[in-house]
């Protein structure tokens, strides 16, 4: 895919929870250029010192009728807090897009896959699953539930309704819960137990008939997608996940973001970030 | 006395004029269309960076370190940010000459810009098996010899410490390399002149400098080294006082031409390299804050060259010293 560098202008900036902000982007003088689910940009950090580098942030939506790409960040350090400080109207200079996202399926001539997990809580199809053989369970946790925003959009476009797992410590760290529902059923756990079933996003009831899922999604803090794969890998589930290795330049060239696989250290950058969990060694 | 032409103004490709500004430069025997570069190991084979440059308007690209065999390099963490700049500690991932001249040599080959390659060994042996290999490529007009990769235990920096050490791997390679031999220094010594007499003692072309400076990073809250050895090699304009200081020093100690890098971010920057005593630079570290930064390098110095009334941008090469 080609690859662009756009100074796109801030449209609005919203805080979804103390410490996170959702940057809605937009070009003001033309189309955004094509962007895949699980791929990512790399923004700029103008005026912070002490940051040097340009930051790696996921795609977590685009909205093609607004002409928007939807950015969350989680911020940490002194680049993320210099985005959090951006304001609307304020320009942004950004790479995009990066890397190899999620595997998609082919688009479904006329047929609609509207399964449902029976643990979750919303409208059941129960013949669905003999019609539609492909169903997406995609797992998030923390801020790793951004991609997963767009992924299911596109899912949704392309005939699917995916199940989501939202994992958090508490219920305020769950975010753009409403946007999640409106493509598919959401499961939630939280470790303290304040929404959805207590404990991890492993823990989950939905897991007793998880073998009904055909692909595994997933984002978050690392052990929980190992936890998640070695899962997957228990019921045979094919498993994709979004690794968030330290990069430098986004691009394969400095290969400082390595992830070691199979295949010996490979760019997470490039040939990531997302990976089939059967390639890594965690 | 270092005559500021010291390259040869006859050769066809140092005779490129583009609105009577004239941007050719040369080391050695190699022709460059201007004198800017990419630096080993932040560009990949430069076909990374095709979406955001065009490549053919280049005046060179350094492949990243290559050695003997596969390498897969340090473990992760391999990166660390810093002010104004980042340590790496790679350790010269490649996937071996051999790799190279199979499958890259034919997506690079058609370039219609100078495609070096560095050349990374860990005994004099190595360093010159992988040079005769790549000798053979008609396309890959020079090597640059990195002698000063502070990353990997054998070899490598060991060699470019010390004047011994930098003569043996340049004598062994010299013998069988008949093309533009380019030897890329280590800051990380106490005489860089010294390093740079000896080499060009050896036969070496031209000398670039310098490669990363040692350093490291402390987790401060986790209370251990960042990066997965400890150590690693400093880049970007943190290290551009120190790597203009050297380019200064050498430019007045040989008589070959000086490849100057480290920090460039901007035309200005390089062009301050070029007045110390460089005849060509290599952008490094800021082609990954921004990817297209050598189309802007280029046309920087140009525009520098026509506001200054220069018509050939080797009139700036050490055109600093006079002044001093």
């Amino acid at each position: 895919m080609k690859k662009y560098i756009l100074d796109l202008t801030i449209r609005r900036t919203t805080a979804p929870r103390p410490g996170y902000v959702l940057l809605q982007l937009t070009d003001p003088t033309a189309p955004l250029p094509p962007m895949l689910p699980g791929q990512f940009v790399e923004v700029r950090i103008d005026g912070s010192p002490s940051t040097f580098l340009r930051r790696p942030i996921s795609i977590n939506y685009v909205d093609r009728q607004a002409n928007e790409l939807w950015l969350l960040v989680h911020a940490v350090g002194d680049g993320t807090r210099t985005l959090a400080a951006l304001r609307e109207g304020d320009s942004v200079n950004v790479v995009l897009p990066l890397g190899r996202g999620f595997t998609l399926p082919k688009p479904q001539a006329g047929s609609t896959d509207t399964g449902t997990s029976p643990q979750c809580d919303s409208d059941r199809t129960a013949q669905s699953e003999k019609t539609a053989p492909q169903r997406y369970l995609l797992i998030g946790g923390g801020v790793g539930t951004a991609p997963l925003l767009y992924l299911g959009q596109t899912l949704a476009a392309l005939g699917h309704r995916p199940t989501f797992l939202l994992g958090g410590r508490t219920s305020a760290d769950l975010m753009q819960l409403e946007l999640f529902r409106a493509l598919g059923e959401v499961c939630i756990t939280t470790e303290d137990g304040s929404t959805g079933e207590r404990g991890f996003v492993t823990q989950h009831s939905l897991w007793q008939s998880a073998d009904t899922f055909s692909h595994i999604c997933t984002c978050g803090p690392k052990p929980m997608m190992a936890a998640v794969a070695r899962l997957a890998s228990e019921k045979g589930i094919d498993c994709e996940a979004s690794l968030e290795n330290m990069m430098a330049c986004g691009l394969g060239a400095c290969l400082c973001c390595v992830e070691d696989t199979v295949d010996g250290h490979v760019c997470v950058c490039k040939e990531g970030p997302v990976f089939n969990t059967n390639r890594l060694k965690w | 006395m270092h005559n500021t032409l010291t390259t040869s103004p006859t050769h066809p490709a140092c005779e490129e004029k583009k609105a009577n500004v004239s941007l050719g430069v040369c080391l050695g025997a190699l022709a460059l269309k201007n004198p800017v570069m990419t630096a080993s190991g932040t560009f990949g084979y430069g076909l990374e960076f095709a979406d955001f440059v065009d490549l053919n308007r280049l005046g060179g690209i350094i492949v990243k370190g290559t050695t003997l065999e596969p390498r897969e390099g340090n473990p992760y963490p391999r990166m660390a940010e810093t002010a104004h700049g980042m340590l790496n500690c790679v350790g010269l991932q490649n996937k071996g000459v051999d790799y190279f001249c199979e499958h890259i040599y034919p997506e690079v080959r058609g370039l219609n810009t100078a495609v070096l390659i560095n050349v990374s060994g860990n005994s004099p042996e190595t360093y010159a098996e992988c040079a005769r290999r790549i000798a053979e490529l008609d396309a890959i007009p020079a090597i640059e010899l990195n002698i000063s990769c502070p990353n990997v235990r054998h070899g490598g920096m060991a060699f470019g410490v010390t004047c011994e050490g930098a003569a043996s791997v340049v004598r062994a390679v010299r013998a069988v390399y008949p093309k533009t031999l380019i030897v890329k220094l280590s800051p990380n010594v106490t005489s860089i002149a010294d390093i740079a007499r000896a080499v060009e003692a050896e036969g070496a072309d031209a000398v670039s400098l310098i490669n990363t400076l040692m350093g490291m990073a402390i987790d401060a809250e986790r209370r251990r080294p960042v990066l997965s050895i400890g150590t690693g090699g400093l880049s970007g304009p943190a290290v551009k006082p120190v790597a203009l200081r050297m380019v200064w020093q050498v430019f007045d100690a040989v008589k070959i031409p000086v490849v100057g890098l480290g920090g460039i971010m901007n035309a200005t920057d390089a062009i301050e390299f070029m007045l110390a005593g460089a005849t060509a630079v290599e952008i490094g570290t800021a082609n990954f804050i921004d990817p297209a930064v050598t189309m802007k390098v280029i046309n920087g110095i140009e525009d520098y060259l026509r506001r200054h009334g220069f018509n050939d941008v080797r009139q700036l090469i050490g055109a600093a010293h006079s002044a001093s």
